[in-house]
């Protein structure tokens, strides 16, 4: 066929002649060289990452290591407190999978969400609560995985500081001095979507259930990939290695389906502060640019997404939106959920799916789950707790 | 000069203005946050800010970069609590984050206790309380139908339900109803140490003298019920710049 002048002009790469490639080194410095450097200057003590380890690729090509056991769950107050099969589903799949895991009460919460939601801190309180976490990690003997993904970019952030202002270290030690506790700092900071990314195959061995006719959107945290975006793990096989793998690469490892749509790179609208005091705002940003957008352009059985308060705005905004009938109905929940579903988890005593907002029946029969029978189960649990039978819902219970 | 033809603030000193600013600007991470801007509007496609409110993270950068310290006031008081914080804007091709200068912009709001800024978290205090003397920042019985009106029956139900719903969580650190999950008292006192040692109290002292008084009173009863002396916490920020 003659080539036309039209040809020769536009003649974009379609996606399958692509290739990956990265020709140019990374852009920017490498963390640990610089962390190790500050360790063997004596000014700080970098906690390894323990061994085994799978090695995953972030944005820029780097290395980054992921721990397979022997993990401190730096817990999201957002995940415990309002959405707590999401932390109960975590610790579940570390159960599932045989791990050595430790569940702190010396941990608090980074402060981020009050902090970009207020302002009421400043860098070095920031930092001191980032290193009394990590310290007590090193002391308790496990090394910190980071459940939320505003923890996770807070802690970069801080990581950034550290790394750049002796000013701000010189504070840090000094707060540290006081409580008595080393300047500890990890090696890597690990969000816990990367440890599912990494053990994906091994979840995937354990699948009960058949998703094949299950198909999903992904919503990616702004904490997650725009905060200092080169920690975050990317892989080429993925969507030509030009977006995060994490979340997708689980989806397609359980054989669901992944959905595009156009607004895959917008927030979700928390706002940190509107969503305790301004919700209108997250409420309209969540409906009409996330939401509504999958339904159009994917009309998925179910949008996951791996932050605390992704999966709050995008499941809670989504009642009030019907009185405007808005074209919203899309169950929201966290990777770690829908991968412990996938391995047979109770969808109430596990993943405690009664605390979402958005119905999950429809979603559950097609996942091949009985909801009544596992909801009767549920109640018999509670219902002996009310009658004092026992105290709680232990994990053997939970386990079996 | 204001950009704008119907500046507001006009009756407030310049020196006023400017003494914020150069707070702003002398803030360490200030110099790696803003490095001149193209006005190419990359950050304000990617800001959800903008999409309903009159806010733009390209006028921030471009305020800030020319020193109009008119319109900075104006931004302080009148845009910035429009910011999400998601850092969306980081997208820009010459490595600016508007949304970092915000958070920056923020403390020094808070800092000297501006009344927009005490307006915009006015319903938020008792959140702080929250998080400076648990540990943790939201917790199960703020799911209260009143608080979230808009989040459906589901709220109603959880409320309804709490203990014996928090009890039917299997870990062991989640059996809680006023914490996210059980912080362990040395380790709330310890953060309480933190918040001393960086002059954070003073902070809150500023924008809700109320809020202030009531921490104050609760840690360091427990404080000193756990031998602590508190005057060995006293802020160290100021020390360092001795
Ligand atoms: S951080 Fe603020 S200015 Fe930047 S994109 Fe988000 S809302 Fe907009
Ligand atoms: S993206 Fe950067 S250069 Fe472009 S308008 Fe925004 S701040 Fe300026």
């Amino acid at each position: 066929m003659q080539q036309t002048s039209a040809d020769k002009v536009f003649n974009p790469p379609t996606l399958s002649s692509r290739e990956f490639k990265r020709d140019n080194p990374p852009p920017t410095e490498d963390y640990r060289e610089k962390l190790f450097e500050l360790e063997k200057a004596g000014e700080l003590e970098v906690q390894r990452v323990p061994e085994p380890y799978v090695e995953l690729e972030t944005k820029y090509g780097r290395i980054k290591k992921i721990p397979y056991q022997m993990t401190w769950h730096h817990k999201s107050c957002g995940q415990c407190g309002h959405i707590p099969g999401y932390s109960t589903a975590i610790f579940w799949l570390n159960r599932k999978l045989g791990f050595d895991y430790h569940d702190p009460r010396d941990q608090t919460s980074c402060t981020a969400w009050n902090y970009y939601a207020s302002s009421t801190s400043n860098s070095a309180a920031q930092a001191g609560i980032a290193v009394r976490n990590f310290s007590q990690a090193k002391i308790d003997g496990y090394f910190p995985v980071i459940h939320c993904g505003t923890s996770y970019g807070h802690y970069k952030e801080t990581r950034e500081q550290l790394l750049h202002y002796p000013v701000l270290r010189r504070q840090v030690r000094k707060i540290m001095d006081r409580l008595k506790m080393p300047f500890v700092f990890p090696e890597e900071i690990v969000h816990y979507s990367e440890w599912v990314h990494a053990m994906r195959d091994r979840i995937a061995e354990m699948q009960v259930l058949d998703l094949s006719n299950v198909t999903v959107t992904v919503h990616p945290a702004c904490h997650y990939h725009k905060l200092v975006v080169e920690d975050a793990v990317y892989d080429r096989d993925l969507f030509d290695g030009q977006r995060t793998a994490v979340i997708s690469g689980l989806v397609e490892a359980l054989g669901a389906r992944v959905g595009d749509y156009s607004t895959w790179h917008d927030c979700c609208g928390f706002g940190f502060r509107h969503i305790l005091v301004s919700r209108d705002f997250s409420r309209s940003f969540a409906t009409t640019r996330k939401i509504e957008r999958m339904k159009e352009e994917v009309n998925p059985d179910v949008t996951l997404t791996h932050d605390t308060g992704c999966v709050t705005t995008l499941d809670k905004s989504q009642f009030a939106a019907q009185a405007h009938k808005r074209n919203v109905g899309i169950p929201v929940m966290s990777d770690a959920q829908f991968a412990a579903l996938a391995m047979g988890a109770h969808p109430y005593i596990v993943c405690q799916l009664h605390w979402h907002g958005v119905d999950m029946k429809p979603l559950l029969e097609k996942m091949g789950i009985d909801h009544k029978k596992a909801w009767a189960e549920f109640e018999v649990q509670a219902e002996r707790i009310k009658a004092g039978e026992i105290e709680y819902i232990s994990w053997e219970e939970a386990d079996a | 000069m204001s950009i704008y033809a119907d500046a507001k603030y006009s009756e407030v000193p310049v020196e006023t203005k400017q003494a914020l600013f150069d707070e702003v600007k002398a803030d360490m991470r200030y110099e790696h946050q803003l490095y001149g801007c193209y006005e190419c509007g990359i950050c304000v496609a990617a800001c959800p800010s903008a999409r309903f409110y009159d806010f733009s993270p390209r006028v921030f950068a471009q305020v800030m970069a020319r020193e109009d310290v008119d319109t900075f006031y104006e931004l302080l008081n009148d845009s910035v609590w429009d910011c999400s914080q998601c850092f969306s804007c980081t997208r820009c091709p010459r490595q600016n984050n508007p949304g970092a200068v915000i958070t920056i912009m923020r403390e020094v709001a808070v800092n000297h206790g501006l009344q927009s800024a005490k307006e915009a978290l006015k319903s938020y205090s008792r959140i702080i309380y929250k998080i400076m003397s648990t540990g943790t920042q939201v917790a199960p019985d703020m799911l209260q139908p009143d608080f979230f009106p808009d989040w459906g029956p589901d709220v109603k139900q959880v409320s309804e339900n709490l203990d014996v719903w928090r009890r039917c969580v299997p870990p062991e650190t989640m059996h809680t109803t006023e914490l996210a999950w059980d912080v362990s008292e040395k380790t709330r006192l310890e953060l309480y140490m933190i918040w001393k040692l960086t002059g954070n109290l003073e902070m809150i002292e500023k924008i809700d003298e109320g809020i202030f008084m009531i921490l104050e009173e609760v840690m360091e009863e427990l404080l000193e019920e756990n031998g602590y002396d508190i005057d060995d916490f006293e802020n160290l920020l100021e020390e360092d710049e001795e």
